[in-house]
């Protein structure tokens, strides 16, 4: 199977969760990984360039109408929806918040799901509400592969947790054991 | 999986059909947020098709016009994002103070929220007098309430946050009197705002005007409408009149880029070449 896109939803914890996810990714990185990660709606983006420093691809926030390109990870900015249009390119949206996210896990996961069907793998990670379960059903609906961090892993379980309760995940695995799946996942794209 | 492509044929149909028939244009917005409207409009309508979506549109206008108020977004507040408004205070209304006489339009105003924040800065710096204040939105239902200028005041807390932070020196109580569980807006502040019907997408110049504000409306739209949408606003501003967009908007990817200078880069604020 070959896959085009990863999608990670996290919250509560998930800033720390990346960075041990993106310490493991290595510089030959090529599927494009989009990123929601639930945020104040007056952050900065000093985060993302903390977390860059830390990683060894190239990270940035989602500018509306940018194409999605090989080897670089997308943040959704704050305070917006993050949508993925059928030529990949990225949409933003300030419609009204949802599971009172702004950007939304599920707003992106579902519209991901549209574009990229199967070839599409999504991740849940560590947080504290159900953002992300409905996005998830729909990526398994879709045919996509589905990982969840183990909820007793995870720095918050409930978020994991909620998504396993809802689809059988195809991987349920530790940080570090996700990211070493994605790498191998991700060798298996570039053959 | 045949299914989306069936259903990409069929939200074309659907939007054909209702500009057709009522004459608004969403056949140039992006596809994704519409797909996601019209998914939501369907779950909660009970519909399982597409196409029985089309029948309702154009056989029910009650449907047809609760589908109008799906596609308008109507999120919004009072000084949304203050660093921009106190970019304005800084950096536009010096600009507006040469002029003797000071025409805004505000491009889809919604319920008014940020018309309002314009009008009491226009105040604050002794300018309102000299001003009009055009704002203007596609959806008559939201203009009707930016005009009766009545605010739950649930969200009064976070607007006068918002107020402060955006450099404002007044208490933000002496622009509103509350009544029950609302806010009235001072009659003052609505003076000189004339609020009319506008589509961006159907419509034409009206006004040649000093300052543009049009934020997060261009998101919603294509390329090729965001250039149609960006002609309009060259057309409509004077030589060194200013657009002010959303903070995630910009003309990088439009035909414009060339015609306008950046007077605030982070608060995406452009100021028209000579």
């Amino acid at each position: 199977m070959h896959y085009k896109a990863i999608v990670i939803g996290t919250s509560s914890g998930g800033m720390n969760a990346l960075r041990v996810m993106f310490s493991i990714l290595t510089q030959d990185f090529k599927t494009p990984i989009i990123i929601v990660q639930h945020i104040g709606a007056h952050s900065d983006n000093l985060w993302i360039k903390l977390l860059n420093d830390k990683c060894n691809l190239c990270l940035k926030e989602a500018d509306e109408k940018e194409k999605i390109e090989n080897g670089v990870v997308y943040i959704a900015p704050p305070n917006y929806h993050l949508l993925i249009e059928k030529d990949k390119t990225f949409s933003l949206t300030i419609d009204e918040r949802v599971n009172y996210s702004r950007p939304s896990i599920d707003v992106l996961f579902e519209s991901a799901a549209e574009v990229y069907k199967s070839s599409l793998i999504g991740v849940v990670l560590t947080g504290s509400n159900h953002d992300g379960t409905n996005g998830i059903k729909r990526i398994k609906q879709y045919g996509g592969l589905v990982i969840i961090q183990n909820p007793e892993t995870a720095e918050s379980s409930f978020m994991p947790a909620s998504a396993i309760a809802a689809v059988k995940p195809d991987y349920i695995l530790s940080l570090k054991d996700i990211a070493e799946l994605l790498m191998k996942l991700d060798k298996q794209l570039i053959k | 999986m045949e299914y989306t492509d069936t259903s990409e044929h069929e939200i074309f149909l659907l939007l054909e059909a209702f500009y057709q028939k009522y004459g608004y244009d969403f056949r140039q917005y992006s596809q994704a947020h519409i797909m996601r409207r019209i998914s939501n409009r369907m779950a909660m309508s009970g519909l399982k098709e597409i196409s029985q979506m089309q029948y309702k549109i154009l056989n029910d206008e009650a449907f047809a016009s609760l589908f109008l108020q799906d596609l308008s977004i109507i999120v919004t507040e009072m000084f949304r994002d203050p660093g921009f408004y106190k970019s304005l205070r800084e950096n536009v209304i010096p600009v507006l103070k040469t002029y003797p006489f000071i025409k805004i339009w505000h491009v889809g105003c919604s319920t008014g929220e940020e018309v309002y924040s314009v009008a009491v800065i226009m105040q604050e710096e002794g300018l309102y007098d000299r001003t009009t204040i055009y704002a203007t939105d596609f959806n008559q239902q939201a203009l009707n309430r930016a005009k009766e200028g009545i605010f739950s005041n649930t969200m009064i807390k976070e607007y006068t946050v918002n107020y402060q932070l955006s450099g404002g020196r007044e208490p933000f109580s002496d622009y509103y009197t509350s009544y029950y569980d609302n806010v009235i807006m001072n009659p003052s502040l609505k003076k000189n705002i004339v609020w009319a019907n506008h589509n961006l997408v159907t419509d034409s110049v009206f006004a040649e005007v000093h300052l543009i504000l049009c934020r997060n409306v261009l998101i919603y739209f294509d390329k090729n409408l965001q250039n149609k949408v960006q002609q309009l606003f060259y057309d409509s501003l004077i030589n060194g009149g200013i657009l002010c967009l959303g903070s995630k908007e910009g003309l990088r990817f439009t035909d414009f880029n060339e015609k306008y200078s950046e007077l605030d880069k982070k608060q995406r604020i452009f100021k028209k070449k000579y």
